[in-house]
């Protein structure tokens, strides 16, 4: 088993061919998108290869040391952050072919006018643990 | 009698008996599992006897071994005190609330301690890991070790850590909200005073709602869309009577004032009938008792309701725009002036800002609705 991560982005991402911001798709287009991603989620958990999803808000800060005794420097957000990620979804799979299976499958939500977002999504293996025998 | 429900009086008889609290809550731990595992074969005829006994041994053989393990000679057995389960089950509501606690710390003791939960339970209800939950649990435990067990503590403390519990809704197998209502009827049961019924009967108002709060595909129906026919009129019944009982004694606290508001909301048979002047001076009573601007934005909505969108948007002036769900409040009272493009630029924005996925998928699907309205 592998874990890869599956990360959606808010900004950063090459255009997906579906294109249109949510807030412009009908109510009912929303609602069919959510209940797909929620029933992606769902058949995961049932195949056994579901781990985790979270959604971010698209608001952060940019925080680094400050040298001893001050107090953390804040800063942000950015405009003009290039990338932005929107959420992730970490799955536990076979193979890196099924990891791409799945991805596409997410990738197909559909959007505006009931058609897939076809939007672009990172897929990023985890860094595992050694394995115990080497040789 | 549920076995849980037992919990915080036989850690008070343990404690009565010269058990440090952190000791006695880890013996009734142990004591609970084993009664989960043998009670369905061989059902005791005293449960609370049975607890506190079993749970008597286990901490007499963890004090013993940590006497070897210290090669301290003095015995470990105190003398048994006077038993008295309602004392202790309200002493314990204070011990789990301290002030020195962070509300996480107090929310978790609470839960395991007093609600006799499994640290698993607990743990998967907020989404943590165990051992994460299990070291949030010993470390609040370490900060009230020296917190004398009959000191009078302070109820309005207990009552933020229960609101917060209800509040936090519920995943895995543990219902909070259902939960936190046992916890608050159970100190309802323990002490009088009037706030503690007006948190209970908030809590039963907004859990008779619940069925009708969210449509089957999970997303959130607002109040005035909702299936009145469902919800729960025996839970409202309850809370009613309740509220009317603590708001008699006329001492007053933002608690029944918030249940006041719930109360005239179960109370309109459809949205339209709903009372929004009586809930105004409601809310004029919530501000004057908080000073909250998160009250004086909801007061702003139901201004709205009661004297048109305008007079709305004019509360809504001296208000922070930074505040939680404004953009939101801003844009329902704009659409309702009919300037709609100015609610769709603003619901979009609320959504960007919302704090949980419920609420920003909604407000998504508002901004959509009015975008994709004909003729634009």
């Amino acid at each position: 088993m592998a874990k890869y991560l599956l990360l959606k982005h808010y900004r950063g991402a090459p255009a997906a061919v579906n294109d249109v911001p949510m807030d412009h798709w009908t109510p009912e287009e929303v609602s069919a998108h959510m209940r797909y991603m929620s029933d992606f989620a769902d058949r995961l958990e049932k195949t056994g290869e579901f781990v985790d999803g979270q959604a971010l808000a698209p608001e952060g800060t940019w925080v680094r040391y400050d040298g001893e005794g001050r107090p953390p420097v804040t800063d942000g957000p950015f405009a003009e952050t290039k990338d932005l990620i929107a959420g992730w979804m970490v799955i536990d799979v076979d193979s890196y072919d099924r990891a791409v299976e799945l991805a596409g499958e997410l990738s197909a939500a559909p959007g505006a006018g009931g058609k897939p977002l076809h939007e672009w999504l990172e897929l990023r293996p985890f860094l595992s643990l050694p394995p115990t025998v080497t040789e | 009698m549920n076995l849980r429900e037992l919990t915080p009086q036989v850690i008070g008889v343990l404690v009565r008996r010269g058990a440090d609290f952190a000791a006695a809550e880890d013996a009734v731990q142990d004591a609970l599992v084993e009664a989960v595992r043998s009670w369905p074969d061989d059902p005791p005829r005293d449960a609370k006897g049975w607890l506190v006994t079993v749970a008597w041994r286990k901490f007499l053989d963890a004090a013993r071994a940590e006497t070897a393990r210290r090669r301290r000679e003095e015995s470990a057995e105190p003398p048994p005190g006077p038993v008295s389960g309602t004392d202790d089950t309200l002493q314990l509501y204070f011990l789990c609330a301290h002030p020195s606690l962070t509300p996480a710390s107090a929310v978790a003791l609470t839960l395991r301690a007093v609600g006799g939960l499994t640290t698993r339970q607990i743990a998967q209800a907020y989404l943590v890991p165990e051992a994460t939950m299990a070291q949030r649990i010993s470390r609040a435990k370490r900060t009230v070790a020296g917190v004398r067990f009959d000191q009078p503590g302070d109820v309005a403390t207990v009552l933020r850590v229960l609101y917060l519990v209800f509040n936090e809704g519920y995943s895995g197998e543990v219902d909070l909200a259902a939960e936190a209502i046992r916890l608050t009827r159970q100190l309802a049961a323990a002490i009088d005073h009037p706030e503690v019924a007006g948190l209970l009967a908030l809590m039963l108002l907004h859990h008779a709602r619940r069925a009708a709060r969210t449509a089957p595909d999970g997303s959130l129906v607002p109040l005035a869309e909702q299936d009145r026919g469902r919800w729960d009129t025996a839970l409202i019944a309850e809370g009613v009577g309740i509220l009317q009982t603590a708001l008699a004694r006329d001492r007053l606290g933002e608690f029944q004032a918030q249940a006041a508001i719930a109360a005239l909301h179960a109370d309109a048979p459809t949205a339209a009938e709903t009372d929004w002047v009586q809930i105004v001076e409601w809310y004029d009573e919530l501000a004057r008792l908080t000073d909250s601007p998160v009250v004086r934005l909801n007061r702003a909505v139901a201004v709205g309701e009661a004297d048109g969108p305008r007079a709305g948007l004019a509360a809504l002036a001296g208000l922070d725009a930074a505040l939680p769900r404004y953009a939101a409040v801003a844009a329902y009272l704009h659409e309702r002036d009919g300037d709609v493009q100015t609610a769709a630029r603003l619901y979009a924005e609320a959504a960007r800002k919302a704090a949980n996925l419920a609420e920003r998928d909604h407000l998504t699907r508002q901004a959509a609705r009015l975008n994709s309205r004909p003729g634009r």
